[in-house]
């Protein structure tokens, strides 16, 4: 019992700290591009983990399967949607922050 | 106006999901007795099945699979499911919607005729969301231009 909630406790710190990472990105980085970069990795693998660590907690059942399907869908959707957003963007003609424009913000 | 999209990764997750998406519903719709969800779920999460494919894989495949016109006699069939099943309790000498009076019909006892009056209920609300859910998507989507009565005089 105390091995699964300190595995638990692992991927829900793990997560915390992607979720974290993922925000400050969003909330720090310069353009459209690097933004949708951070939140799109880091909320993808946080998302993933908090399941993981939800699927240990609960053991060996059915609902932990279905916690594990949500997980597959996840893993699917997220990067493809955010690579659509951001193609869209490409297409939209949205233009990358680069060191020769200005540099800073 | 939704174009055909070129994007191989989009068209192929959506190929691959579609049908999770279509067991998905039907999981939910038939759970609707004893877990979240029901008619009206599971009706919603088909239709986001095809609005999937309208996004993906524009509008002339999918209108293929189902046009306006099959969705307009859809959610028809759904209503009628849902007040015939009503109706036909009435039929029996119960109230409406009373399905313990189905076990006249079927060879079951009325507590079990209840489960199964409930479950053809939802089909037919299922149905019907399905099939509204997907217009007013068209509807909103195709704005400006009448799709169908355009092609059929071109």
């Amino acid at each position: 019992m105390i091995v699964k909630d300190v595995i638990c406790i692992l991927f829900m710190l793990g997560s915390f700290f992607l979720f974290t990472t993922a925000t400050l990105g969003l909330l720090r980085l310069p353009d459209f591009f690097t933004r949708l970069h951070a939140t799109g990795k880091g909320d993808t693998l946080a998302a993933l983990w908090s399941l993981a660590g939800l699927a240990v907690y609960h053991g060996f059942t059915l609902t932990s399967a279905k916690i594990l399907f949500i997980a597959v869908f996840l893993f699917l959707a997220q990067p493809t949607a955010t690579h659509a957003i951001s193609r869209a963007a490409f297409r939209c003609k949205v233009q990358p922050w680069t060191l020769a424009k200005g540099g800073e913000k | 106006m939704i174009r055909d999209s070129q994007d191989v990764i989009v068209k192929t997750l959506s190929r691959l999901l579609v049908p999770f998406m279509v067991i998905y519903a039907l999981y939910v719709i038939m759970h609707g007795h004893h877990s979240p969800g029901g008619g009206f779920q599971g009706g919603v999460i088909l239709a986001a099945g095809f609005v999937l494919l309208v996004v993906s894989h524009g509008l002339e495949q999918t209108r293929k699979r189902l046009s306006e016109k099959a969705a307009g006699v859809l959610s028809s069939i759904g209503v009628f499911i849902y007040a015939g099943i009503g109706a036909l309790c009435l039929i029996l000498g119960g109230n409406y919607l009373d399905y313990g009076k189905l076990s006249k019909l079927l060879p079951v006892v009325p507590a079990e005729a209840r489960s199964l009056g409930i479950l053809g209920v939802e089909i037919g609300v299922a149905l019907a969301v399905m099939a509204v859910m997907f217009t007013i998507f068209l509807v909103i989507f195709t704005v400006g231009e009448f799709p169908e009565d355009d092609r059929s005089e071109k």
